[in-house]
């Protein structure tokens, strides 16, 4: 009876499954921290001819200095060192160094989606934008990001740009695609019954967008944001990596595999994940948020 | 010089139709969806438009409505031009669904026509709460359409269509999509309208019994091409109710709509 309460406990809410799910993950975690640092671990075993036990094997591949995977705790210790011991003003510190990413990819992200805003009601709107815009927009997004930011940066920097623009710009590049195709079906989703309607009252093109095209496309608007925000930061973060950037979590990556301190990058990229997971979180709450006040069904 | 054009339009009919034809232009081949179509509504008539699919009866609507443009012949509606009548909102057109805009509430839905009109937000107010209790939906103002039934919804559609009190009402089977136990209340419901509001009904439907019912005048279509095939007057007293169906008399006009449909049918073939 206990035992089942428990295992429904376990199975039945929303934590539990959570709970169960990452514990399975920190368990391959450690077995595959075994597995990639033992090759390493036996060389040098055999090398000064030491006898060694698996558990001593576990134990040593648990806490290389520089391992092939840290082991879960050793990121742990490696993000608290870097985000709770030292000063967040410290060019050590992780707080630091996701503020320099968040504050460019939040530029690029606001940049994209206003660019992404007006290009979809020109396409809407203007035939002539329709034919000749799109097919550019697609192309834009077949160059790979890697390949095509090391350029924007060095041009940008030859031009005197430094800093956050071209880091934003990179991000605006990746954010205003996911926003144009969206709002581009958002905004051409009224049924014609609807614009039917509007031209009964005969309305103008202004009301028709106003009133009907505009908050019809809210929905199509957030679920493109969702997928923006995240490629916000990953631009944010490319764009970190060719400059040979001071800051930013992209430049935390570089140092971190220049001394091949794999601890370090895994942090980076944690924080990384934790950034990029918060902000489509708060995109959702005001999705939500939204949807509760146009009265729609969730 | 007002007053002679005024009483000119008075004197004219809400509606004249004279050798109108619509023609879409197809890849294949034209489709000749209103062919010779002549019509004359009288203000403050309810006529019905009857014919299997395909006969041109909404076309014939949206013509009206100014939403589609005839192809030679010409139509006046109040003396105007069919544009003109749209822009001076002279109708408020309900479609065979709702077309309720999902995110707003049902009387923000009714005050759609009425912000592009600028009326103040009190008079919308007032006007939304006039024409919610004429379509007995009063308490429902801050439901969405999803909260409504079918039937319901349609009737905020009529309100929304009356709001901002149109000459004329343009129906596009506006209840081909409901049970026959709702559509039966709303025919009658849509008779005491029409009685109190005095608005010329143009009223699209493919059902024998709903025309006759509702109508003063009831106009038999047969397809392809679209033509009219008879003009039917009935003459029940507008106070009728559903009873009246049972009636001599509203089977002999049943029965004349159902020739007429008839004839089109064999001539179409």
């Amino acid at each position: 009876m206990e035992a089942n309460r428990l295992f429904s406990m376990l199975i039945g809410g929303t934590i539990g499954p959570v709970v169960i799910l990452v514990t399975a993950i920190i368990m391959i975690w450690y077995a595959g921290a075994v597995y990639l640092n033992s090759s390493f671990l036996i060389d040098r075993y055999e090398k000064n001819n030491i006898e060694w036990t698996f558990s001593q094997l576990a134990s040593d591949s648990w806490s290389m200095e520089r391992p092939v995977l840290p082991s879960p705790h050793q990121i742990a210790k490696e993000l608290k060192k870097t985000i709770w011991d030292k000063k967040i003003t410290s060019p050590r510190s992780l707080v630091y160094h996701s503020r320099v990413t968040l504050s460019s990819a939040m530029v690029g992200f606001v940049m994209g989606t206003f660019l992404g805003i007006v290009l979809s009601v020109g396409i809407v709107y203007v035939a002539a934008l329709d034919r000749t815009l799109m097919p550019w927009i697609i192309t834009s997004q077949t160059i790979p990001i890697l390949a095509i930011a090391p350029m924007i940066v060095v041009v940008l920097g030859s031009m005197g740009i430094i800093g956050l623009v071209p880091k934003a710009m990179i991000s605006t590049y990746l954010c205003f695609f996911p926003v144009v195709v969206g709002m581009v079906k958002g905004l051409r989703s009224p049924s014609i019954i609807l614009v039917d309607l509007m031209n009964s009252y005969s309305a103008s093109k202004v009301e028709v967008f106003w009133k009907l095209r505009l908050p019809a496309s809210l929905p199509y608007l957030f679920a493109s944001l969702k997928v923006a925000i995240a490629l916000s930061v990953v631009g944010a973060i490319v764009a970190e990596l060719p400059a040979g950037a001071q800051g930013g979590l992209g430049a935390r990556l570089l140092s971190g595999s220049y001394y091949g301190q794999t601890s370090l990058i895994w942090a980076a990229l944690i924080t990384a994940s934790v950034i990029s997971a918060t902000l489509v979180t708060i995109v959702g709450r005001m999705e939500r948020a939204v949807n509760n006040r146009m009265g729609l069904q969730i | 010089m007002a007053k002679s054009s005024s009483s000119k339009i008075s004197e004219s009919s809400t509606i004249d139709i004279n050798n109108l034809f619509l023609t879409f232009e197809t890849q294949s081949e034209p489709v000749h969806a209103l062919s010779d179509i002549n019509l004359k509504v009288e203000a403050g008539d309810f006529v019905s438009l009857i014919g299997p699919s395909g006969c041109g009866k909404t076309t014939l609507l949206r013509v009206i409505a100014d939403l589609e443009k005839p192809t030679s012949g010409s139509i006046t509606v109040e003396g105007k031009s069919t544009h003109q009548a749209r822009l001076d909102k002279s109708y408020g057109y309900v479609f065979q669904t709702p077309a309720l805009l999902p995110w707003r509430n049902i009387e923000s839905n009714i005050h759609l026509p009425l912000e592009m009109s600028g009326y103040s937000k009190s008079e919308q107010k007032k006007l939304s709460q006039k024409y919610l209790s004429l379509v007995s939906l009063t308490g429902f103002e801050k439901k969405y359409p999803w909260q409504l039934s079918g039937g319901m919804q349609q009737r905020v559609s009529i309100a929304r269509a009356l709001s901002f009190d149109p000459d004329m009402l343009l129906m596009d089977e506006p209840f081909g999509a409901l049970d026959e136990i709702t559509r039966d209340r709303l025919n009658e419901e849509l008779l005491r309208l029409w009685e109190q509001t005095q608005k010329t009904v143009v009223f699209v439907t493919h059902s024998i019994p709903e025309a006759v019912f509702l109508s003063s005048k009831i106009v038999v279509m047969s397809a392809r091409p679209g033509k009219i095939i008879d003009v039917i007057d009935t003459n029940f007293p507008k106070d009728r109710n559903l009873d009246i169906r049972e009636s001599k008399e509203f089977l002999k006009v049943s029965q004349l709509v159902r020739e007429g449909l008839k004839e089109g049918h064999s001539d179409g073939s």
